[in-house]
């Protein structure tokens, strides 16, 4: 069955969509990405989609159900690598992905990660 | 011999929809559109693309060169055999999904065209028509 590497990378995961999307296989990856989340602890999750030239509201209801569910279990979701043309289209569309951040790349993405996981761990009250 | 000016191509499964975006991407580029444009029009294309496949059970994409004026474009017709949309002004609201969606997509794409015209009848089916100028 098709499938969706999900990369290690210390605290956080890396996942690359390069394929056409299709429900099973979104599914597949939210199910993937919550095992991986759990059984590592994972404090991010990086969406690289860098090599998409199309986000519809398919894509992005799939990137807001897996920020969503990450939120749940302690993981921040950051979109990144998103092609000019797509984040212009994506804006008329109407799609706004409410608590999903974006950055430029990978390593942008990392950066804003660590800087918002510090930032919580700050924040953190009792109770 | 000259490049055909319309054709048809089914949405009957996951895959066509692939296919049907990919054909979108191949004629806005034959058309000149710029890539914003090509994007805009291939995203309308999968969000109605979709629609038909999910709710109207399938159908098809009828696409067609065409000229408004001076103007070169593209027009693209979804047509299903679907049940319809019961409250089309319900169904043309931001946000409003009978299913699981985001609810964008009819809106959406509506946005990302010049020209958008929905004809559907309940237990008939629905039929989508979008065109974008270059
Ligand atoms: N071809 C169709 N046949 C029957 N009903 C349709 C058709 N297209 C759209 N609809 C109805 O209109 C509603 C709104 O469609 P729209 O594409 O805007 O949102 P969605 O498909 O529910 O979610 P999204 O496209 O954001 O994933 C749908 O939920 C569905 O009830
Ligand atoms: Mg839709």
């Amino acid at each position: 069955m098709e499938k969706i590497p999900i990369l290690r990378m210390g605290d956080f995961l890396l996942v690359t969509i390069q394929i056409d999307m299709h429900d099973q296989l979104a599914l597949k990856l939210q199910d993937d990405l919550s095992n991986a989340i759990q059984q590592h602890a994972s404090k991010g999750v990086l969406i690289d989609i860098s090599t998409l030239e199309m986000v519809d509201s398919f894509i992005g209801r799939m990137v807001a159900d897996i920020s969503g569910m990450g939120r749940i279990l302690g993981a921040q979701t950051i979109l990144v690598g998103m092609q000019p043309a797509v984040a212009i289209t994506l804006v008329e569309l109407g799609l706004s992905l409410p608590g999903v951040a974006t950055a430029l790349n990978v390593e942008r993405g990392m950066e804003i990660l660590r800087r918002k996981i510090a930032a919580d761990g700050t924040d953190e009250r009792p109770g | 011999m000259n490049a055909p000016v319309n054709g048809e191509s089914p949405l009957k499964s996951e895959h066509d929809i692939v296919l049907a975006r990919q054909l979108v991407r191949k004629l806005t580029q034959e058309l000149g559109f710029s890539l914003v444009d090509q994007t805009k029009m291939v995203t309308a294309a999968s969000e109605l693309a979709r629609n038909a496949f999910t709710y109207g059970r399938g159908g098809s994409m009828h696409w067609e060169k065409t000229n408004g004026g001076d103007r070169r474009g593209l027009k693209l017709v979804f047509v299903d055999e679907g049940p319809g949309i019961p409250n089309l002004e319900l169904a043309m609201t931001d946000g409003w999904t009978s299913g699981h969606g985001l609810g964008m997509g009819l809106t959406g794409a509506k946005r990302l065209v010049n020209e958008f015209a929905i004809d559907t009848k309940v237990g008939v089916g629905t039929r989508v028509t979008i065109v974008r100028w270059k």
